[in-house]
């Protein structure tokens, strides 16, 4: 498989692109309900619209009424939604909790997929327990209790947890923090008793909860998958997670690098364009360089997760660490080369570097991400 | 077009073929120099395995698996050309045929050559029988190339050509020269013809160059009324597309040059260094952090590799990506044997030593420092990637 899009990926990364940058622009969304203070974070008239675009179910196998697409057309929808900054739930639905609901019984799809093809529910997935990313550490923990379980501990960094209908929860039902096995996943609905949010609004502007579960009360047909057999689909959905994320990435990346270009293009000091200027020709060409890199892996882990290949989970972290490193260098570079207004909260720049923030953040940083290359290298 | 199932029985018949082939000798990491088999008149093979290998390869057309079958390639499609790389990359087999005849004359020639000139030097070319080398730079015309002053003058049916090249890869061990000569003094850009002619000609000589690396794999060439006839034979021009318009040739041919060199270490890059270095790194967790930061760049950019590759074939990329590309690989090459020296500790300071094969490690660092010079500057790249590709304003 040659490493770029066939006709139809490149048909669809055209209508992506045209739709985010119409529907999903920073004016429209970000902004709008940033200045709103909108408890949600994103807009549910645009997650209709990505419904309607068959966004939401991309992910779905045709057999559940999804579209049965693959990782590779996720990254083509979420590197439109990185290069607008559009908050959108799309990442922790329609990858992340699609990805678990995969591994679902009939009953389990049955209840969540059809709300989320409809764009009509949100889900949001709870890993976490604490500042850093650290799956390999779970101690949220589900007891048995009657036919079901009870869900007691706490979750960091749910994104838009407080605003979803159903959240996926890693949870341990046996064995001890570090242990592998006996994880089970869960799909914890809204209005479960006993679970609290305390969400916050983060530093892009979107919304993420801090989840407390106060001895949860779970049927036993919450659990996806197999009762202590939820590692495997945890890492299916970190891998997917990971991939979709740098995908996102790589649209704030070439989001702010083309901002930038534009702006040295038309900014003149000294009597000349500040762009004739080599000092800053070669950082914005190395600049490129880094993020063509970046976008090349990234596409590759998606082809190779999608093909099933056992090299997918160690190119799933080249790619987030490597992204990381060039969405980093554009919005660090962007907001430099903007001069004093790269400050201003007037120009969109500096909205690129918040969002990079978060980004980086969200399933593991660089540096979680090169360790992890460096462990599954074998030193 | 192949379907996909087509494409899969070719690769059961490469791998089966490959399998029966390619000797295990041949499925060995380069170790040394002679480990290379660069064909030529002069050529000598180092054992049995690499020349089975060669022959076996050049009878297939598999030392140019996609040029035409009539210029001595298998015509591979690109795609077919893919599975070829990537069966072989699987055993680890090594190229059957480094030349710069495949890599750069082969290019620019399909590009612009006559079909007869083709039919001669592609066919030499494939079968290993002509040994190239490159005559581009000169001493007051480096990174501005355009500027050289090898001139060939006019004389009806042939040139008489005067001047030096320098660093011209291996012109002491080649048998002819593609050369950037100025055939007119009064237009810089299109003043300039590409010519090809026979290292043996009266009034050729070569002059290694030392290195900090102790070897010489370049030299100086001399040129002292060398006489360049105008035709080999009927429509075989001496010359590569038309005479004045070699910058033409000259510019198509460095975008191949540039990724070239990029893929120096190419196939390294898929092996993590920080496993291969990992018994000297252990007790050091700051040198561990720089490797496996290394190992995510050098990983990505086997990705990159591929998709420009993949892109180059079918003549999707930007036309100015090489640019990119030898910038990113050549730089990811001198920070990989930074880190080779710095792990290796005491050790790979030995120079002559038999346990370092002759101070592989410590020559290989200081010919790593030439990737970024050699085909065009780093900082000429990122001129170029300035310009075309981000079209920045200026000169």
């Amino acid at each position: 498989m040659p490493l770029y899009y066939d006709d139809d990926q490149t048909m669809l990364a055209e209508t992506a692109s045209q739709f985010m940058a119409e529907e999903g622009s920073i004016k429209k969304q970000l902004r709008h309900w940033r200045d709103r203070n909108c408890k949600d974070g994103f807009g549910h008239g645009l997650w209709q619209q990505f419904a309607e675009m068959g966004f939401t179910g991309m992910l779905v196998g045709e057999d559940d009424g999804g579209l049965g697409m693959g990782q590779v057309e996720a990254g083509i929808v979420l590197e439109e939604i990185g290069r607008n900054l559009t908050p959108s739930p799309f990442l922790s639905s329609s990858v992340l909790a699609a990805t678990a609901l995969k591994h679902g019984s009939a009953d389990v799809k049955g209840r969540w997929l059809p709300g989320l093809i409809a764009g009509e529910k949100v889900y949001a997935v709870a890993i976490d327990e604490g500042p850093k990313h650290r799956p390999e550490r779970i101690a949220c923990k589900a007891e048995r209790s009657g036919n079901g379980f009870r869900l007691s501990g706490k979750k960091d960094f749910v994104v838009y947890g407080a605003s979803s209908e159903m959240i996926v929860v890693a949870a341990r039902t046996s064995g001890s923090e570090a242990d592998s096995d006996g994880v089970t996943l869960f799909a914890v609905p809204q209005d479960a008793a006993g679970m609290s949010h305390d969400s916050v609004r983060l530093v892009d502007s979107s919304m993420a909860s801090h989840v407390t579960f106060d001895g949860v009360e779970l049927d036993g047909d919450a659990v996806i998958g197999e009762v202590d057999g939820g590692r495997e689909i945890l890492d299916a959905v970190l891998r997917a997670g990971r991939v979709g994320a740098a995908a996102e990435g790589v649209g704030v990346a070439r989001g702010a690098m083309d901002m930038t270009v534009d702006y040295i293009k038309q900014r003149k000091q000294f009597g000349r364009l500040i762009g004739e200027f080599q000092a800053l020709q070669h950082r914005a060409a190395h600049l490129y360089s880094e993020v063509e890199i970046a976008r090349a892996v990234t596409v590759k882990a998606a082809q190779l997760l999608d093909a099933g290949d056992e090299k997918a989970d160690l190119m799933a972290s080249v790619a987030k660490a490597k992204v990381a490193k060039a969405a980093g260098l554009a919005v660090r570079e962007g907001v430099q080369m903007h001069g004093g207004i790269g400050m201003t909260d007037e120009y969109d720049i500096g909205l690129y570097m918040k969002r990079d923030r978060a980004l980086q953040e969200f399933l593991g940083d660089q540096y979680y991400h090169a360790n992890r290359v460096a462990e599954m290298s074998g030193y | 077009m192949m379907s996909d199932s087509d494409l899969e029985t070719f690769r059961a018949e490469t791998r089966a073929w490959l399998e029966a082939t390619c000797p295990p000798e041949m499925r060995e990491p380069v170790e040394t120099e002679d480990d290379v088999y660069w064909g030529g008149r002069n050529a000598t093979f180092k054992n049995d395995a690499q020349k089975a290998w060669f022959e076996a390869c050049r009878d297939k057309g598999y030392t140019v698996p996609s040029w035409p079958r009539e210029y001595g390639g298998a015509g591979l499609s690109p795609a077919e050309a893919k599975v070829l790389r990537e069966e072989m990359s699987r055993i680890n087999a090594r190229s059957p045929l480094h030349s710069f005849g495949i890599w750069m004359l082969g290019p620019a020639l399909l590009h612009f050559g006559t079909h007869e000139q083709k039919l001669r030097f592609l066919n030499e070319i494939a079968r290993g029988e002509i040994r190239w080398c490159q005559g581009y730079s000169e001493p007051g015309s480096g990174s501005d190339l355009v500027s050289l002053q090898t001139f060939g003058e006019d004389k009806g049916d042939h040139w008489v050509v005067n001047g030096q090249k320098i660093w011209t890869s291996y012109a002491d061990k080649a048998d002819w020269i593609f050369c950037l000569v100025r055939t007119d003094k009064g237009d810089k850009y299109q003043g300039i013809t590409f010519m090809l002619f026979d290292m043996a000609s009266p009034g050729v000589s070569t002059k290694p160059i030392l290195l900090i690396s102790g070897s010489s794999p370049f030299c100086e060439t001399f040129f002292d009324d060398v006489k360049v006839p105008k035709f080999y034979a009927e429509n075989v021009p001496a010359q590569a597309g038309e005479v004045n318009r070699g910058w033409d040739v000259a510019k198509y041919l460095l975008g191949h040059e540039r990724s070239m060199i990029a893929e120096t270490g190419g196939n390294d890059r898929a092996v993590s260094l920080g496993s291969m270095l990992s018994r000297n790194i252990a007790p050091d967790p700051v040198l561990r952090a720089e490797l496996a930061q290394f190992d995510v760049d050098a990983l990505a950019f086997t990705a990159m590799t591929e998709k420009f590759m993949d892109e180059a074939k079918s003549g999707k990329g930007h036309p100015a990506q090489p640019n990119m590309f030898k910038y990113a690989g050549t730089e990811l090459n001198k920070r990989r044997l930074e880190l080779v020296m710095a792990a290796g500790g005491s050790a790979a300071l030995e120079w002559e030593s038999e346990a370092t094969a002759g101070g592989k490690s410590a020559r290989d660092w200081l010919r790593t420092k030439a990737n970024s010079i050699e085909g065009g500057t780093s900082e000429v790249m990122l001129n170029v990637v300035a310009k075309r590709i981000l079209d920045l304003p200026g000169a």
